[in-house]
């Protein structure tokens, strides 16, 4: 389990790294907190010919909100600092509950925020949660930069839209509405494991306490993120009683087309997510309603 | 005397240690100009081998050698056996089929060695295993152990006529005729899946041949140096006295370092003699799930017989028993299942037609618990299920049918792992069993509680489970003492250690009977050039055994210390006292005088030493029990089960233990603790998944779950002592205790929980998704 032979190089700047990415292209790969690359090359499932480490880019790792109450995050901030910082937790709630259910305390202490989600592995919250709060990703490029929907970034199993020349430097998080309730819930394994099915599910009432917003987004059912955009649908307008949250976690199955493994059968994971969300959903539901939890 | 020491509280001598990284593990071993080797194994489970070409890997820059099995030339020859065939019953059938140290003709399953690369390190090593060119023609392949002795089933070794690779039936009393006028007769399938013993350390050897000294040394993970310093030296023609094989701190071991010989250690050893330089491999994980032995893997098909009041009339377990390619190590697991299956109880008639079978998978050799836990799991299954079909509490039936107190030693009429006549030599079942429902509070729980709950729409279960663990096996383990001229003591026993504390429990021993501080009592184990009569760490037997034949020498020694302190304070020896290191009048404090003064005056530069005595006070002994001595205990657990998710939450874990004289409590609950683990893996995570090919689709720590601190609840222990009457110190082993009931309490408390009519657990280990598919009432998704 050693990798087989590749070139390292580590860049101090973006720009650096960006002229780096643009010399190797598809031959590179860049080393963030390697919790999944280092592996896969042990494993030599991955042989990049160069790896760019984006460790010495101390630009990029940073959490500020902008003036509107947009949050903003670094790409290469760890995600130890997402889990305790006040900031995430004040405006982006969604995250901070999600921080602790990704992987081991060790695993976070090394592995980041923009790393994950440039993964793209179908089983990791951060993708799931990003899309579930409409959030943007900043990709660059010695061409110039884009901005980048959470739901348009990811294209399949460990696919995004990031060309060869292209990085993930940072991601934005939108204000959370007034009457906004989240939650996430997935079950796994052991603590520490890949989920099962885990579903984020996002709610915003309006002033009648009908639900005026609802997304619910999957992990680990398909080839990426997974929103179930018609079982959401049957929520608008509506008040968040039993029955409805019921029907609507019922009606999930029919936009998920999970596969099977070892741990779990495709009826197993289809039940999994109803049963999670109609759990997530009632968390939402309750939250959104609660004063002092919206987001002012 | 009363004990100070042994049975005492004591943190481990090796721990700071351990803890600051200062301990030696064979990956520490660096040599000048060592070389690394890395193995090239087999894809596929099953295949005609037609070629390897390794030219182009010995090209590379940086390869030093490649060998295949025909460069080993004569030296290739299977490994012999090591543990032989019974041979005190009749009619028993066995096909002895070894491992070979690098496949030369046939695969037979998949991570069998191909070839070895050594290189100037690792990472070069792994590069030319790519460079290496393979013929395989992959054969059909058998890994289905109910399917391996169909007629047309693929042959493992084709030699055979199938692929049984052993055949054994055991009685007592006669079944067939007690089943005939019984109340009840219970039938059931039982499934008991493989796993691995995931030791944090894998294996790893260094080989190094000295060739100026003559001398072969060989550092390696085993659990056993001495025989494999015997056994190494035998096969490449050099004497045991050229041959010294370390075993330094080993980071777990759980029964798989017993096996001998992997072809890593023959190759390595092979190697070092031909080209003269030291040679590191260590095992890496991937590598570890196909290479290393694995354990479990039956198919039991069982029947009890009962009176209507639930008294055991008889119980027949017909089973299979997946040894997989090879059988090196005999019949060892399917007996002590066998025996198991008996359990603490009285049962008069039992009958048991065993099948060891040959399948295109990993070889099985003993996992802590070896066998234990099915025949545990059997006996204890039906059990509940007899106390479900009679109306009768399920702790109720287990008490009606203990075996006396007064019955021991009791004989059981089979054989046993030693092939002689398992005798159970003491036991008092029926208050662990008592201490155990107190602690948990049965009557409360299922009267109050549990109903309370179900109401609320909970679904919490409880288990309780009687357990026996035969341990402390012969034949033999030695240790010498001394005591040097600082007064400290040394002492040196065969045995290894892979953290089951011994350079403590030991030292207690020793520095009870001499007086003198633990801390200054350094053990030695596992360095053949310090001791070389011995077997090993295995059957739970270090405790037992090797502890006996501590306390033997340190008692010889004191005799020495008493005899020349005598004769030098001009004092009767019944007089004298050892304290504080120093041996000292009890009736006047003021005249003593200090161990290592006395270690210097028995060993003098000048003078003369009288004839028929022997300088230093230093003492060697030995000790081999008449046959094993048996634990046993009751475990007892509260779960909750999600029946939405059919997650598994143990909320309670009680563990009453009786292991005879408990040498140090600390580390008799480390065992347990352990123990547990390693059984809550058994019963709810670990299971490896092999494909129709042989694959095996889990060969990772991402997809094979270990459980971690976090799936462990707390436990509670509680201790009984009922000493063994087989050894001076009336010790009983532990090491294996605490995984053996794990699965059949599992079930039980899991199948509680459930509280579904009709749904029965017969397999282990279980997991959320076998939960669904039962509690749905579906068959298992293949």
């Amino acid at each position: 389990m050693k990798p087989a032979p590749f070139e390292y190089i580590a860049p101090t700047t973006v720009e650096e790294a960006l002229g780096h990415l643009t010399e190797y292209g598809y031959d590179a790969k860049v080393l963030a907190g390697g919790q999944s690359l280092i592996p896969m090359m042990n494993f030599r499932l991955a042989q990049p010919a160069v790896l760019v480490d984006l460790n010495k880019l101390a630009e990029l790792s940073f959490i500020r909100s902008e003036k509107d109450g947009e949050l903003r995050i670094g790409a290469m901030t760890r995600h130890f600092q997402v889990e305790r910082d006040d900031l995430v937790a004040e405006h982006a709630p969604l995250i901070h509950e999600a921080m602790p259910k990704i992987a081991t305390p060790q695993i976070r202490s090394r592995g980041t925020f923009g790393g994950s989600i440039a993964h793209a592995d179908p089983a990791a919250e951060l993708t799931t949660i990003c899309v579930a709060l409409d959030g943007r990703f900043r990709c660059q490029s010695v061409r110039g930069e884009r901005w980048v929907p959470a739901k348009d970034f990811f294209l399949g199993m460990f696919t995004s839209v990031l060309e060869p020349d292209e990085m993930l430097v940072e991601i934005a998080i939108p204000p959370m509405a007034p009457r906004t309730g989240w939650a996430l819930e997935e079950e796994a394994r052991r603590v520490h494991d890949f989920a099962l099915v885990g579903v984020g599910a996002v709610v915003t009432l309006d002033e009648q306490g009908c639900c005026e917003r609802a997304r619910l987004v999957f992990l680990s059912v398909g080839d990426g993120p997974v929103e179930a955009v018609k079982a959401a649908e049957m929520l608008i307008g509506k008040e968040g009683t039993p029955e409805i949250i019921r029907a609507a976690a019922e009606a999930v199955t029919e936009e998920l087309d999970p596969s099977a493994d070892i741990h779990a059968s495709v009826k197993y994971r289809l039940h999994l997510a109803r049963v999670l969300a109609r759990r997530a959903l009632e968390k939402a539901f309750a939250r959104a309603a609660i004063p002092g939890t919206q987001a002012a | 005397m009363m004990a100070k020491l042994i049975g005492k509280r004591i943190t481990r001598n090796e721990d700071p240690r351990l803890l600051t990284g200062q301990a030696l593990f064979v990956d520490d071993v660096e040599l000048p100009g060592m070389l690394h080797a890395a193995f090239l194994r087999s894809e596929y489970a099953h295949a005609i081998l037609k070629g390897v070409d390794v030219s182009a890997a010995l090209e590379r820059p940086g390869v030093v050698a490649a060998f295949t099995a025909e460069d080993m030339g004569d030296d290739w020859s299977p490994g012999p056996p090591l543990v032989i065939p019974p041979p005190t019953i009749e009619d028993v059938e066995f096909y002895t089929r070894t491992q070979v140290p690098l496949v030369k003709d046939k695969v037979r399953h998949a991570g069998e060695p191909l070839a070895i690369v050594i290189a100037e390190n690792r990472y070069i090593a792994e590069d030319a295993l790519d460079d290496i060119v393979v013929d395989l023609e992959p054969l059909d392949v058998v890994t289905n152990i109910e399917r391996a002795l169909d007629p047309d089933s693929p042959l493992v070794h084709d030699d055979l006529e199938s692929n049984l690779a052993a055949h054994l039936v055991q009685e007592k009393g006669d079944y067939a005729a007690i089943r005939e006028g019984a109340d009840k007769v219970i039938k059931r399938r039982i499934v008991i899946e493989r796993g691995i013993a995931g030791a944090i350390e894998n294996r790893g050897i260094v080989a190094s041949w000295d060739n100026k000294q003559q001398q072969l040394t060989v550092w390696d993970t085993t659990q056993s140096p001495i025989p494999i310093r015997n056994g190494l030296a035998s096969m490449f023609g050099l004497s045991e006295y050229q041959v010294r094989v370390i075993a330094p701190f080993v980071g777990g071991a759980f029964g798989p370092k017993i096996m001998m010989f992997y072809p890593e250690e023959v190759l390595l050893t092979w190697s070092t003699l031909k080209m003269g330089k030291p040679i590191k491999w260590i095992e890496d994980r991937r590598e570890n799930f196909y290479a290393t032995t694995q354990e479990r893997g039956q198919v039991h098909n069982v029947e009890l017989a009962l009176t209507s009041d639930g008294r055991i009339l008889g119980l027949r377990d017909d089973f299979l028993h997946d040894t997989g390619a090879y059988d090196p190590y005999g019949l060892t697991i399917p007996l002590n299942t066998q025996c198991h299956a008996l359990g603490p109880y009285d049962i008069p008639n039992f009958s048991s037609d065993l099948k060891v079978v040959f399948t295109n998978k990993t070889l099985t050799t003993p996992v802590r618990g070896a066998g234990r836990p099915q025949g545990v799991y059997v006996i204890e299954r039906m059990l509940d299920i007899a106390a479900r079909e009679l109306g009768i509490d399920r702790t109720e039936i287990r008490k009606r049918n203990y075996l006396p107190k007064d019955v021991f030693p009791y004989d059981n009429i089979i054989i046993d792992q030693a092939f002689e006549s398992f005798v159970i030599d003491s036991g008092d079942y029926l208050p662990a069993m008592e201490k155990a429902l107190k602690l948990i509070d049965y009557e409360k729980f299922t009267k109050e509680e549990q109903p309370k709950l179900r109401e609320g729409g909970r679904r919490l279960g409880i288990g309780v489970v009687s357990f026996i663990e035969t341990t402390g096996v012969g034949p033999y383990e030695g240790a010498r003492v001394t005591i040097e001229s600082s007064g400290k003591v040394n002492t040196a026993t065969g045995v290894g250690t892979q953290g089951q504390g011994h350079f403590t429990s030991f030292a207690q021993i020793v520095a009870e009977r001499l007086g003198v501080d633990v801390r200054d009592v350094h053990i030695v184990t596992g360095d053949t050039a310090q001791f070389h009569w011995g077997t090993g760490t295995f059957a739970s037997r270090g405790a037992v055994v090797a502890a006996n034949a501590v306390n033997a020498a340190a008692l010889i020694v004191r005799g020495k210390v008493l005899k020349l302190a005598g004769d030098l304070l001009e004092t009767p020896e019944e007089e004298l006292e050892l304290e504080d290191g120093v041996v000292r009048v009890v009736d006047d404090p003021t005249r003593f005088i200090s161990l290592g003064d006395l270690a210097q005056r028995s060993n003098p530069l000048r003078g003369a030493v009288e004839p028929g005595t022997e300088p230093g006070l230093e003492a060697t002994a030995y000790f081999g029990p008449k046959y094993g001595a048996t634990a046993f205990g009751t475990h007892a657990m509260i779960v909750e089960v999600d029946p939405e998710t059919m997650m598994v939450e143990i909320k309670r874990y009680i563990v009453v233990e009786d292991c005879g004289t408990v040498l140090n409590p600390l580390i008799v609950e480390g065992q347990l603790h352990g123990g547990v683990a390693l059984g809550i893996g058994n019963s709810f995570y670990e299971k490896l998944v092999f494909d129709d090919n042989g694959q095996l689709l889990n060969a990772s720590f991402a997809d094979y779950l270990i459980p971690t601190a976090a799936e462990i609840p707390t436990i509670e222990i509680a201790h009984q002592v009922t000493p063994s009457p087989l050894n001076p110190l009336g010790s009983k082993g532990v090491g294996e205790a605490g995984a053996i009931p794990v699965p059949a309490l599992f079930a039980q408390a899991v199948e509680n929980a459930l509280d579904v009519d009709g749904l029965e657990i017969l397999e282990s280990p279980l997991s959320p998704l076998r939960l669904f598919e039962l509690f749905h009432g579906e068959e298992k998704d293949a």
